[in-house]
């Protein structure tokens, strides 16, 4: 029973941590590159959530992976036409940015509220994922292991993207000297939407794929936004790797910290930041500081 | 605000519950606490160019404490205040050790995490916190024997609380220390090669409006005889910095002003639509991209414009 304990936890551990990649991967792209601590992260998250759940109820044909493929391009939609209509208005003042990003989450999840209600809308799991998996004589939930499959394959896809593309060549360039890239002839302002859209898009498939286990709640936003702040300030900004790391160790201390103490679950979560802004403020694999 | 200014805004402010119905004392009442925090708040926002969507914290950790001390402990109001304002002044001084590792954007995520994390423990902690539903039964105190249960009484309470923060904190700003704050602000690695240990200075100002949000925070409880988890909400930090904002951050009388604004469209509006948050949004969308410099510096730029055509 306790082992059973044990791996069950970390299962669901590893498939938060999953989550919490596709949402801070995102964040940590966006400021890396801008500059901008965009605070609607949470709610495009959580955007992606609601598309998707109405979608899967409202056309029986839409499978999940179609559902959070479309969810993400409408919610990377919604984001570039914010990157390019009104976060670009304020160029080079990252506070009225921030601001900006603030208000805007307060309207969305307002928005959400008055749309879809105050109760939780399910995803359903899909059918072929919902007996569970036997591995070693244990039981797992099938979706979960699904779940961190696909974030493992999200991490991979965006790491090849950055390291082995023309693309991410430039982006990583405009991460280290904005203003050098620009000089060379590249045209960084596009640069800044596509990546928004793909942070955006990836937070709103993210929001789908969650689903299953988290459904599609008010407040969601709320919920996921600080977490994916901890895991962005934990692991570096602009760091892949360090997202990677950092949701994980994140998902951990927050699913092992549920379990075990659960008045003191949240205080438990910021112990890692605190622990490791105190000797690397730049985070773990940052190179500069936030 | 000068020193003829300030007893002369007092005394209009002091009148006001002659002539107006409870409602608009409560609403008085109320602009005066949203006035404290956002005094205490553009401490950091304004004079120190560190903003931070976190400072709610501080007011709902203070009000959490009295009523927790009072209701709980059963402890005399005089104690509970006096410990609360020493755990949040504490607690502001931890948070600061952490938060000023970074500036700027880091900063803010830090104190927006740090903040939240409150918030969740607000939620989650039931057995002290009792959660969702929050902690009734929270009781005025009578300062000096009087009591200030009517709204009137209240408000005059309040104002003068309202009046020595302003009062202390305008001291703050305006001393030797307030000016290497703006220092640190504008020029801060100048400022370190001066000499000044910038860091130092940033803790002080965080620890110093820590405890003004706190004093906010007394008034809250006193005022509402209740605490939910919300007034430690992103929402509540975000209305005191749009105070901030709107008025004109890094002046003393913009977030008095501001946060008169917000507190009279909070409640004028709740009273039509329950779309607080929805609007919340909309006006701090506007301040931001319209007037970023807010509305202080925008009438005082106006007036010596004028001045200057009648020279």
């Amino acid at each position: 029973m306790q082992t059973h304990f044990w791996i069950i936890q970390s299962l669901n551990s590893l498939a938060l941590g999953g989550l919490l990649f596709l949402l801070a991967s995102g964040f940590s792209l966006i400021f890396g590159l801008m500059r901008i601590a965009n605070l609607t992260h949470g709610a495009f998250f959580m955007l992606g959530a609601y598309f998707g759940a109405t979608a899967l109820r409202s056309f029986s044909w839409i499978n999940l992976w179609a559902a959070a493929i479309g969810s993400g391009a409408l919610v990377a939609l919604i984001g570039g036409l914010l990157e390019r209509f009104v976060l670009r208005k304020l160029g080079n003042n990252p506070q009225g940015q921030v601001l900006v990003t603030l208000g805007l989450s307060f309207i969305i999840s307002d928005a959400c509220l008055v749309t879809w209600g105050g109760d939780p809308i399910p995803v359903p799991t899909p059918r072929m994922l919902q007996p569970p998996t036997i591995l070693f004589g244990y039981a797992f939930p099938t979706y979960r292991l699904v779940l961190i499959g696909c974030a493992v394959v999200v991490a991979i896809a965006l790491y090849l993207l950055l390291e082995r593309t023309r693309l991410g060549a430039m982006i990583r360039a405009g991460v280290d000297d904005a203003q050098m890239t620009r000089a060379v002839g590249i045209r960084i302002s596009r640069l800044f939407t596509v990546v928004f859209c793909l942070g955006a898009g990836v937070a709103g498939a993210g929001g789908v794929l969650g689903g299953p286990i988290l459904s599609a709640y008010p407040g969601l936003d709320g919920d996921m936004l600080p977490l994916a702040l901890i895991v962005v300030i934990l692991g570096g900004v602009g760091s892949l790797g360090g997202a990677f790391l950092g949701s994980f160790l994140i998902s951990f201390t927050y699913t092992f910290g549920s379990a075990l103490l659960p008045d003191l679950a949240y205080v438990i979560l910021f112990l890692p930041m605190i622990i490791v802004i105190a000797f690397r403020p730049q985070g773990l694999f940052g190179r500069q500081s936030a | 605000m000068n020193k003829i200014g300030l007893p002369i805004a007092v005394g209009c402010f002091a009148l006001v519950p002659f002539f107006a119905g409870d409602f608009y004392i409560n609403l008085g009442s109320q602009m005066m606490i949203a006035a404290i925090f956002a005094l205490s708040l553009n401490l950091l926002a304004g004079y120190g160019g560190l903003t931070t969507l976190g400072h709610a914290a501080f007011l709902g950790l203070s009000a959490y404490f009295v009523a927790w001390l009072t209701t709980r402990l059963g402890l005399s109001h005089a104690t509970a205040a006096l410990l609360s304002i020493v755990g949040t002044t504490i607690c502001a001084a931890l948070f600061g050790l952490i938060a000023l590792r970074a500036s700027g954007l880091g900063f803010l995520m830090i104190t927006l995490a740090l903040s939240q994390v409150l918030w969740g423990l607000a939620y989650r902690w039931v057995s002290v916190t009792n959660g969702d539903n929050g902690m009734t039964g929270v009781t005025r105190p009578m300062p000096f024997g009087f009591s200030i249960e009517s709204a009137s009484a209240f408000y005059w309470f309040a104002l003068t609380v309202t009046t020595i923060a302003f009062a202390m904190i305008a001291i703050f700003v305006t001393s030797a220390f307030g000016a290497s704050l703006k220092g640190t602000r504008d020029q801060s690695r100048r400022m370190a090669a001066l000499g000044y240990n910038v860091w130092l200075i940033r803790w002080i100002t965080f620890i110093y409006a820590g405890f003004w949000a706190g004093v906010a925070g007394i008034l809250y409880v006193y005022y509402n005889k209740y605490i939910h988890p919300s007034s430690l909400s992103i929402t509540s930090s975000a209305e005191g910095l749009l105070g901030v904002i709107a008025g004109g951050s890094g002046t003393l009388v913009g977030p008095v002003v501001g946060s008169i604004l917000v507190t009279f469209l909070k409640n004028y509006v709740s009273s039509y639509i329950d779309r607080w948050n929805m609007l919340l949004g909309f006006v701090f969308m506007f301040i931001v991209i319209m007037m970023p410099n807010g509305i202080v510096p925008g009438v005082r730029r106006l007036a010596r414009h004028f001045k200057g055509t009648h020279r």
